[in-house]
This record gives structure tokens, C-alpha cells and sequence, in this order.
């Protein structure tokens, strides 16, 4: 079946002022049964108020071997997260 | 025939419809093609056995008898179920179901579209929420049609069965009685017959879509709603009423 119906990956979005999250994926015939498909397979209990679908084979991933020179280069620098600063308490939470 | 009367066996019709239905399409649960439609098919019976469950209590409310919606739902002979005879059509292929679905469902989301207007403020509230579930399933089961007729050349042939074998179950959703009457004249339930030119239409628009042609010559099918059923009812009831038949007045 897999190599005669494509797969679609499916986006929620919960809230209004959150952003759409991937929350897996559904075979289809097209985009329109594929929006079909994502609304009755992931949005049975209220998860959401949008859905989008990409087609799996549209989306351009890493390659799990480049990890090392893609994100490795960013552990020792610290300095990259805010976490140098004074806050006055009356700032409160931010 | 009194109003209360009359408003019990026109509740009780509706009731018996979404139920059978809805017992029907639950029998897909784990034999679908697809895990995406086996997600659906049971999707779409909940909505129906839950319209069913809301109708039921308000024919036992009416009836005023003591009866609750399992009394009424499962403690009943087979005669005394006055659903359509095209719900109760067995599952047959996937093609079979969709197309008993999609004329039921394009039925359903007029009659409730003109009975959110009833007079009876219960039922008016039952449309409100019932239409927008039955819109749902009149999409989804029109975009299988038009790819099941204007697919491959088994799917074509599938689907041009399916209509041919349930086509003629259509005509007895129109039909209008004593019991309809009394209720279409006191403005409690939309008149059946005047719903029929629009799902001509609305059939013919998905069937065009999808290169399917209409039978043009029928032999039409009644009598559910004089509980006259076919032999398949038998077997249905024999699973739906098990559990209250064996376990009376069980609860989950």
C-alpha cells in the first residue's frame, strides 16, 4: 500500500497564538483525503483548531550523519544563552 | 393518530435509523483497508449512535412510559424497529458502505437543516448539532465516491454495484405517512418529500464528479418503516441486543 499511497505529515495547531506542531503522519491519495485523514486520525479528542499536511517526500531533512558539523559547534558556546544578566527583582518573571 | 403519538413513531423512526446505521458502520472497527479509514468509519459511527442515544431518550421522555434510551434501543422485537430499510443494508466492500452512507448522510444533513426551524425545541436542538456531523460525512464519503468511480477500472466497477444494489433502498427515506403528516402539518419534523429534488441534485453533482451514472430504472424498496426487514435485521439485532439480552440492565 505504502508504495502506491503517498505519506503526509501532519501539523496541529491546539490554540489560537500557538504554533502548528507535528504530531505524525497519514497515508492518502491526495491532499484533500490527506486533510481528511489527518482530522479523523488526530483530532478525535479537540487536539486542535487548524491542521496543515506537507507531503513527506516535499520535506527537506538533515542528514543524521552531518550532525557532528551541523550542531556540534554549538555546545561550547555558552555565551549564546541569556543567562549572564542581573535582573532587578522588580522586573518580576520574564 | 394524537400528536404525542405521533411525535413517539416519528422519533422512534429516527432513532432506529442512527442506530442501525451506526451499528453498521462500528462492524468496520479493525476490518478497515486502511488504518486511516478504520479511524473514520467508526468516527462517523459515533456520531450516529450518539445522535441515536439523544433521540432515544427524548422518544422514552415522550412516551412517558418510564423507558430509558437501552430499554427502548435493545429490548425491542424486530418488527418494532422502524428504521429504513437501506441502513440495515449489509457492509458488503468498502464501496457498498460509502454509498449507503453518503445517501443517507446527503439525506440527513437537509432534513436537519430545515428541522433546526421545528417547533419542538428539543429536536430543534438535536439539528443544530446533528447537522454539522451529517456535513462532515457527506463530504468525506462524496471525495471516496468520486475517487472510487473515477479511479481504476475495479474501483469503477465497485462502486457503479454499490449503487445499482442500494439505489433502490432511496426512495423510502421520501416517503411521507399519517405519522409524518401530523407532525409535518403541527411544523415538528420537515416534510421528507420536498428534501427529494435537492438530493437528486446534490447526488448527482458528487456522481458527475466521480463519472457515475444514475440508475434510471428501478424497482423501489420499503417496508422498515412498517417494520418489515429483511433477513439481515436478524442477524444485526442478534449482536446489537446481546450483551442486554444476556446481562439485562447492564451498565458499562
Amino acid at each position: 500500500m505504502s508504495e502506491e499511497i503517498p505519506v503526509w505529515e501532519v501539523f496541529i495547531r491546539p490554540r489560537n497564538g500557538l504554533s502548528h506542531k507535528h504530531v505524525g503522519s497519514v497515508h492518502a491519495a491526495d491532499e484533500v483525503m490527506a486533510l481528511q485523514a489527518a482530522r479523523d486520525v488526530y483530532t478525535r479528542r479537540g487536539e486542535g483548531l487548524s491542521l496543515w499536511i506537507v507531503r513527506s517526500n516535499d520535506i527537506v531533512a538533515s542528514d543524521p550523519s552531518d550532525k557532528e558539523e551541523l550542531f556540534e559547534p554549538a555546545a561550547d558556546k555558552i555565551y549564546r544563552h541569556p543567562t549572564f544578566y542581573d535582573i532587578p527583582d522588580d522586573v518580576g518573571h520574564m | 393518530m394524537n400528536n404525542e403519538g405521533a411525535l413517539f413513531n416519528g422519533l422512534l423512526r429516527l432513532s432506529d435509523d442512527h442506530l442501525v446505521l451506526g451499528h453498521r458502520l462500528s462492524e468496520w472497527c479493525g476490518h478497515a483497508p486502511m488504518l486511516e479509514e478504520d479511524l473514520s468509519l467508526p468516527n462517523m459511527a459515533l456520531d450516529l449512535i450518539g445522535q441515536a442515544r439523544t433521540l432515544y431518550a427524548y422518544t422514552g421522555e415522550v412516551e412517558g412510559k418510564g423507558r430509558d434510551e437501552d430499554a427502548i434501543a435493545y429490548l425491542r422485537r424486530e418488527s418494532e424497529y422502524k428504521n429504513l430499510l437501506l441502513v440495515e443494508r449489509p457492509n458488503g466492500d468498502f464501496a457498498h458502505t460509502i454509498v449507503r452512507q453518503f445517501y443517507f448522510a446527503v439525506f440527513m444533513e437537509l432534513f436537519w437543516q430545515k428541522a433546526i426551524d421545528s417547533k419542538d425545541a428539543t429536536i430543534a436542538a438535536i439539528a443544530g448539532k446533528a447537522v454539522k456531523e451529517m456535513a462532515y460525512h457527506v463530504r468525506h464519503c462524496g471525495e471516496w465516491i468520486i475517487r472510487l468511480g473515477d479511479g481504476t477500472e475495479e474501483s469503477a466497477r465497485r462502486i457503479a454495484d454499490a449503487i445499482d444494489a442500494l439505489h433502490p433502498y432511496t426512495d423510502e427515506m421520501f416517503d411521507v405517512d399519517d405519522t409524518t403528516q401530523s407532525l409535518i402539518d403541527a411544523e415538528i419534523l420537515p416534510d421528507s418529500s420536498n428534501l427529494k429534488d435537492e438530493w437528486d441534485s446534490l447526488i448527482g453533482r458528487v456522481f458527475a464528479a466521480g463519472k457515475i451514472s444514475i440508475p434510471e430504472q428501478y424497482w423501489p424498496k420499503r417496508g422498515g418503516r412498517r417494520g418489515e426487514h429483511g433477513e439481515e435485521m436478524g442477524f444485526l439485532l442478534t449482536d446489537l441486543q446481546y450483551m442486554q439480552r444476556t446481562y439485562p440492565d447492564m451498565t458499562w
